[in-house]
């Protein structure tokens, strides 16, 4: 599913919204937690998941085709862990 | 960040009443939620694609005990960050 079907789905079951009208909220929804992971903070939808910035120490590394040593530097990256309603239902089937 | 500040950045940045925001936040995520129990992954252009995989039954073991048991078949959901994501965060 991609976001245009994804907005068309939410927009059917908004009912007091227009179809453009949903899609910027989806928007922005994405949009503010993108901003909150770029500031570092940790985002948690109830049920759903956790986003989740994790700092990766700079290490070295080297390349496997060449041998060469390369410096990787310290990183952050993006961790989500599953909500325990999903995770539970994903194996049950229930609706939630 | 919670739901609720969600609702709020909907509220402020587009003028929904908070009750309107809400509603459709809840809506937004439940519809993605129902998506993954169907069996379907969900991609979010710019943001990243959760992904359904269906997992095997293997060994496993209990690490508190040590006790041998049988991990059953199950279906999990994988969260892969878009290349745009990625690039900004890493900082």
């Amino acid at each position: 599913m991609t976001k245009s079907v994804l907005i068309e789905k939410v927009s059917e079951r908004v009912g007091s919204l227009t179809r453009k009208q949903t899609e910027i909220v989806v928007d922005t929804v994405f949009e503010s937690i993108k901003e909150a992971l770029v500031r570092g903070e940790k985002i948690e939808i109830r049920g759903f998941g956790n986003f989740k910035p994790k700092n990766r120490k700079p290490r070295k590394a080297r390349n496997p085709k060449t041998g060469e040593k390369v410096d990787v530097p310290q990183k952050r990256v993006l961790h989500f862990k599953v909500g325990k309603a999903l995770r539970e239902a994903m194996n049950t089937g229930e609706r939630t | 960040m919670t739901k609720a500040d969600l609702v709020e950045r909907i509220f402020e940045k587009i003028g929904l009443s908070k009750k309107e925001a809400q509603e459709i936040i809840e809506i937004l995520f439940d519809t993605m939620k129902q998506t993954f129990i169907e069996g379907e992954s969900v991609k979010i252009s710019g943001f990243g694609t959760f992904n359904v995989r269906q997992k095997m039954a293997r060994r496993g073991r209990n690490p508190k005990t040590g006790d041998d048991l049988e991990i059953t078949p199950r279906r999990v959901i994988t969260f892969r960050a878009s290349n745009q994501l990625k690039s900004v965060m890493e900082k």
